[in-house]
């Protein structure tokens, strides 16, 4: 079990370094879209998997770090990736930062309906005001940069960003769920009353593990925007939020590899279902094929793809 | 703002707040009673205003009926659904529940769009609601959306007449309540579910069948009021019908009235509403389930 949960992921990102040897560029774009979306998953996976959290506003804090991306960013020069990247990320966490404070006091459904309508407040701002170019967005003219040897407008160098960012966020995680932390948010999950029993005040905690999975969907923002090199309101709106957790849901929720193969499933499984290369004249029905196999899916691997060895061995036997 | 234009904005806001209130019960009910969150609830309103465009050609003149035959319709439709999907998600956990209904919400879509196209379309008042009230001396109010209004107050008495003073009622209240309970009780649990969750489908298409003429038919319709929904449900407490009155009417005068006074920020002002109530009332104004 402990070989799988460090030797799958090690042998993955070993493989996906050598990615930009031969695949094409079709297939980096998609795999980048894919670390990044792995990214925003992870950073969810610590509120709802490792701490109990559900929150379907998430997208909030993805949305602001792009956008502090692209608005932070010079209009003529690269902006620099050591100055915009901590300001993205920040700006999120100040953001979940309140509103975790506010929300953390509800639970269950109404705790996901307050972070959804924080979410929509962030939405709103920047769907209805001048702040972020409105309903259209905007354009970032360049990429960031670092210094002469980092240029987010390489493909080659945005891919190797997408995959150091993602192997940081997954060892960070991976640490923190080990660490006296992780396990004062995995007694939360489990028995809360329990915990603060204990002496834990578990409010401090929920209210650490939100800001800190705000700072990495800012992350993934900032990777967003520097990968899309544009921002629209639609990044914070509420189907972005629920795609995400639908992720880490397929994937398999309390497993770090469940949230990267659930980005990684939902992301291919939309590209290949609308792709007529592969489906042919169905492609022009893909949320009708989408929806039926997610239905299929979950109906069948309650536990999430993750499961799905589990469930082929017991079938097996 | 002189007196005739806070009367219209006033009567808007009411017609908002009860056509929220069809569908919201509807969602408050399935969720309180079935414990399922249904997100797919806004597609029943959607299917309800794209029936209406397509019965209306066959109803001309006649759109109560088509109306009583829209409700039957979705009603049966609703029964067979919970039979055919929805029963086998009440075992499942929450967030199973959200994943499946979202992916129904796209097979829904996409049906509706092999079935009538992604057009946007109009559904023409009827004839005999076309006109207009004055009002003061320059403004003027369609009698259509007084209809709307009136229909739908008339079906929330028909709701509380049914709900506080029948038998099935008395089950439906129970089962918001405690489910177990009445399981335990020996009611027919399974009766009662599929027939809470036709009601609440028929209720969800009948808002739509009725906001169809005053606003147009578009594809992706369902999704923008099934948040406000969820919104109205939360701020009233889940499975309480009241609440779900209550909390419609505020969400439909705090929508209205925002957009008069704040254009910019107007898209904010339910979700403020909302987080300012639950921060100071976490179980919503009136919660039919004791913790």
């Amino acid at each position: 079990m402990k070989a799988r949960e460090t030797i799958v992921p090690l042998f993955a990102a070993l493989l996906l370094a050598a990615g930009p040897l031969f695949l094409t560029n079709y297939q980096q774009d998609l795999v980048v879209k894919v670390m990044v979306l792995s990214v925003f998953a992870l950073s969810l996976e610590l509120l709802v998997g490792m701490t109990g959290l559900v929150s379907l506003g998430h997208a909030a804090f993805f949305g602001i770090g792009a956008y502090v991306t692209v608005l932070a960013s010079p209009e003529y020069d690269p902006g620099s990736v050591a100055v915009l990247l901590p300001l993205a990320m920040a700006a999120a966490a100040a953001y979940a930062l309140v509103v975790g404070a506010l929300t953390l006091r509800t639970r269950g459904v109404y705790f996901i309906m307050v972070t959804l309508a924080f979410a929509q407040m962030a939405y709103f701002v920047f769907h209805d005001t001048k702040v972020g170019g409105g309903s259209d967005g905007i354009f970032l003219n360049i990429r960031p940069t670092l210094g002469n040897w980092l240029d987010l407008a390489s493909r080659v160098h945005m891919f190797y960003a997408a995959l150091v960012a993602l192997v940081a966020t997954y060892g960070f995680l991976a640490l923190v769920r080990r660490s006296r932390f992780g396990h004062a948010l995995a007694g939360i999950r489990v028995n809360e009353q329990r915990m603060r029993a204990a002496g834990f005040r578990t409010f401090g905690y929920k209210l650490a593990a939100f800001t800190l999975a705000g700072a990495l969907a800012g992350l993934a923002g900032f990777l967003m925007a520097a990968n899309d090199a544009a921002v629209n309101p639609e990044l914070l709106s509420w189907h972005e939020s629920g795609a995400v957790l639908l992720m880490i849901i397929l994937g398999g929720l309390g497993h770090l590899r469940g949230a990267v193969l659930g980005a990684a499933a939902f992301t291919l499984l939309k590209e290949a279902l609308s792709n007529h290369g592969i489906v042919g004249a169905a492609a022009d029905h893909w949320q009708l094929t989408l929806g039926v196999t997610i239905i299929v899916f979950v109906a069948l691997l309650p536990q999430g793809l993750i499961g799905l060895p589990a469930r082929l061995a017991r079938a097996r036997s | 703002m002189d007196f005739a234009t806070f009367l219209v904005q006033c009567l808007n806001a009411v017609q908002y707040g009860l056509l929220l209130f069809l569908l919201a019960s509807g969602l408050t009910l399935i969720f309180g009673i079935m414990g399922v969150i249904n997100l797919a609830h806004g597609s029943f309103y959607m299917i309800g205003a794209y029936m209406a465009f397509v019965l209306a050609p066959y109803f001309a003149g006649q759109f109560l009926l088509m109306l009583l035959v829209g409700v039957v319709l979705s009603a049966i439709f609703g029964y067979v659904l919970e039979w055919a999907f929805f029963s086998y998600l009440y075992q499942r956990e929450h967030l199973q529940q959200v994943l499946m209904t979202w992916a129904l919400i796209l097979v829904f879509e996409e049906v509706r769009s092999l079935a009538v196209g992604n057009d946007v379309h109009g559904v023409s008042v009827p004839a005999w609601l076309s006109g207009s009230v004055p009002l003061g001396e320059l403004m003027t109010y369609p009698v259509y959306r007084l209809f709307a209004s009136a229909a739908c107050i008339v079906i929330a008495l028909a709701m509380y007449w049914v709900v506080n003073r029948t038998r099935l009622g008395m089950m439906i209240r129970a089962g918001a309540s405690n489910r177990d309970m009445v399981r335990g009780l020996g009611i027919d649990i399974r009766h009662l579910y599929r027939v809470v969750f036709a009601g609440g489908v028929a209720l969800a298409a009948l808002a739509g069948m009725i906001a169809a003429p005053m606003s147009s038919v578009y594809p992706g319709m369902g999704g923008s009021v099934l948040i406000i929904c969820f919104v109205v449900v939360v701020i009233g407490g889940i499975g309480s019908i009241t609440g779900a009155l209550v909390a419609s009417l505020l969400v439909g005068f705090v929508d209205t009235f925002g957009k008069v006074f704040f254009a910019e920020y107007s898209g904010i002002g339910i979700y403020l509403l909302m987080a300012v109530i639950l921060v100071w009332r976490p179980e919503g104004l009136l919660s039919a389930r004791r913790a």
